[in-house]
């Protein structure tokens, strides 16, 4: 219940600003419609830990900044290699472990990779990820780990409580 | 003050579209599919990123400056998903590329020899 | 001179880049990469366009053109991996 009611703000929210007309019809629109959405949401039953990790409180606010960070340095780092006359690359895959135990922590280790410049993800199973590397600087950067250490981080309540539902189901079946 | 912003607004708009160029021209200059992947993500995150900060600066606090965030979150959310799916989808239908290397055992040990952009 | 119209030279010499390499191919994923990113280009070229007109309502048509665009490169793979956009079945 309170999933739904923190997503129907989200969406409220989102409509206010993208929509800029206060007047009482817009708005009744706005608020129709978020009640739709969340119906239609509820009733396909993905409305879980995946669909809106609220357990994740405000630890994305802190994590965000420094991903973008990561993300600066590596444009630099990339837009170099390519500016460089001599084209200094050496194209790498690499299998990485991954510490996440949920899918929602490892979409957002995979996503991480990807959107950094110089990094890529090819696959995501069974706890590895197949990461395709443009330079030997972009791949110390991943094997370094720091990455997997922050989403761990991010997700760490997730882990628990998805043990804790797995072992719920096991224990009433 | 205003001076500022102007000088500001000049920075993020040219400098976006320097990085957007230079992502365009590693997408020629690269030898295979993998490698112009790469150069794609620049323009996706920080061209995009500056021209749109760059953008909302001239907007100034308001409306339009929250739309102006809201497609740089679409870009963010898209492009790596989109890019994912793309790199995914030639590497299973076996497009030529690197052998796979286990990354525990390469931790310290990376060199640049025998690359193919040493040749 | 105007700094929107800097942004488009900049945008503009982009997306040439990018249709170059989707003409040059080689292969089918070039091309699909070239033309994802002529459409995220396309979004940020609607969002300076619509600056430089004094129009920046026109960013409710670079946000939508952005969504299509992510649409529209996961059917083409589909498509391509497929040969079809209804059925999981892999084409024979």
């Amino acid at each position: 219940m309170s999933r739904s009611l923190v997503l129907f703000a989200h969406l409220l929210i989102v409509w206010l600003l993208l929509s800029g007309h206060y007047d009482p019809t817009l708005i009744t629109y706005g608020v129709l419609s978020s009640i739709g959405v969340v119906a239609l949401v509820a009733h396909l039953g993905i409305l879980d830990d995946e669909a809106l990790p609220v357990h994740m409180g405000i630890r994305p606010f802190f994590y965000v900044p420094w991903l973008l960070k990561e993300v600066v340095l590596a444009n630099l780092a990339v837009a170099k290699v390519i500016l460089d006359p001599r084209l200094p690359i050496h194209p790498r895959i690499l299998r990485i472990r991954v510490g996440q135990k949920t899918h929602v922590g490892q979409v957002i280790h995979a996503n991480s990779i990807t959107l950094t410049p110089g990094t890529i993800t090819l696959d995501v199973r069974d706890g590895h990820f197949l990461v395709h590397a443009l330079t030997t600087d972009s791949a110390e950067g991943l094997l370094s780990g720091e990455m997997d250490r922050r989403v761990s981080h991010l997700e760490a309540n997730g882990a628990r409580r998805e043990a804790r539902r797995k072992s719920g189901q096991e224990g009433s079946a | 003050m205003e001076l500022a912003r102007e000088i500001a607004v000049w920075a993020c708009i040219v400098g976006g579209s320097v990085f957007c160029v230079i992502g365009g021209i590693g997408l020629l200059r690269m030898p295979d599919f993998y490698t112009r992947s790469h150069a794609a993500s620049i323009t996706d995150t920080l061209g995009a990123t500056l021209i749109l900060v760059g953008l909302a600066l001239v907007a100034g606090p308001g409306l339009i400056a929250v739309k102006l965030f809201f497609v740089l979150f679409l870009i963010y959310v898209t492009s790596p998903t989109a890019a994912h799916a793309l790199v995914k989808a030639a590497y299973s239908s076996g497009l030529d590329a690197p052998d796979v290397e286990e990354g525990s055992r390469l931790k310290g040990h990376l060199s640049d020899d025998g690359g193919p952009g040493d040749g | 001179m105007n700094v929107f119209v800097v942004g488009m030279i900049g945008v503009l010499t982009t997306m040439l880049l990018a249709l170059t390499r989707a003409f040059m191919g080689p292969t089918v994923f070039d091309r699909v990469l070239a033309a994802n990113m002529f459409g995220t280009k396309t979004v940020l070229l609607i969002a300076v366009s619509g600056f430089l007109t004094g129009r920046p309502e026109w960013l409710d048509l670079a946000l939508l053109y952005a969504l299509m665009n992510f649409i529209g490169m996961i059917a083409l793979l589909r498509f391509s991996k497929f040969q079809n956009l209804a059925s999981d079945e892999q084409a024979k």
